[in-house]
């Protein structure tokens, strides 16, 4: 799967009007997922995962900075995530069909949050950039 | 089996009361389409779908939507079956359509993307995850008969 040039430009687009929300939107695809797919809270046993929970803000924004870092980097995914593939590699080791969750809990939150943002178009390239940044995720697991 | 809370059932009825489903039903249909565009392969006899343009505005797409969507509104009425509810659909869908169940689950996540989009802030965490279970509910109705 690759990102066509029209895809590229639409994710720039769908990102540019999260502006400074991404850590926001981290956080509440989290509390989304942690909802959603309880499954996905074996991996946070040390964590309060009360609404409003401060550990959850706090990793929401490394989430959101990723992704922002990400689509700056569109042309050079893998080498822009290559320390955080192998933290999920070698470290956390989060299975890999937990970035589908996530994933999906990401666009239900910019849906909800950029209507006008969430075309058919805008919604297949978040959904094809997501998937390409999950699998740059996975890459290094075995 | 899926077991829904009265609080879930509340807000799962109470949203779906919400929903056009004459528009929602081929806003959801299409973006499967679109987004997943490998589901075309069930339907070769709806014309151009050759672009997402196309798609959207297609007569078929919107027509099969919508009973895609009454069927669904059908599930909120029966949440307490869903398995009974869709015994037959799910034959059909095995035996005369050849539909992978794994679709059933692309689907229910284009429509709570959708739920999404037209509900904002009201399709609040809880929301979601109480339309989650129904989505799944019905993947696992439709796919319990197959064999």
């Amino acid at each position: 799967m690759v990102l066509s040039p029209a895809d590229k430009s639409n994710v720039q687009a769908a990102w540019a009007k999260v502006g400074g929300n991404a850590g926001e939107y981290g956080a509440e695809a989290l509390e989304r997922m942690f909802l959603s797919f309880p499954t996905t809270k074996t991996y946070f046993p040390h964590f309060d995962l009360a609404h409003g929970s401060a550990q959850v803000k706090g990793h929401g924004k490394k989430v959101g900075d990723a992704l922002t870092k990400a689509v700056g980097s569109l042309d050079d995914l893998a080498g822009a995530l290559s320390a955080l593939s192998d933290l999920h590699a070698h470290k956390l080791r989060v299975d890999p069909v937990n970035f589908k969750l996530l994933s999906h809990c990401l666009l239900v939150t910019l849906a909800s949050h950029n209507p006008a943002e969430f075309t058919p178009a805008i919604h297949a390239s978040l959904d094809k950039f997501l998937a390409t940044v999950s699998t740059v995720l996975t890459s290094k697991y075995r | 089996m899926v077991h829904f809370t009265t609080e879930e059932k509340s807000a799962i009825t109470s949203l779906w009361a919400k929903v056009n489903v004459e528009v929602a039903g081929g806003e959801i249909l299409g973006r499967l389409l679109v987004v997943y565009p490998w589901t075309q392969r069930f339907f070769d006899s709806f014309g151009n779908l050759s672009s997402e343009t196309a798609i959207m505005g297609n007569p078929k797409v919107k027509a099969h939507g919508k009973q895609v969507l009454n069927s669904f509104g059908n599930a909120v009425k029966h949440m307490d079956d869903l398995k009974g509810t869709f015994s037959h659909l799910s034959e059909l869908h095995c035996d005369r359509l050849h539909v992978d169940p794994e679709n059933f689950k692309l689907l229910g996540n284009v429509l709570v993307c959708v739920l999404a989009l037209k509900f904002g802030k009201e399709f609040t965490p809880p929301v979601q995850a109480a339309d989650q279970k129904v989505v799944a509910g019905v993947a696992a109705a439709l796919a319990h008969k197959y064999h």
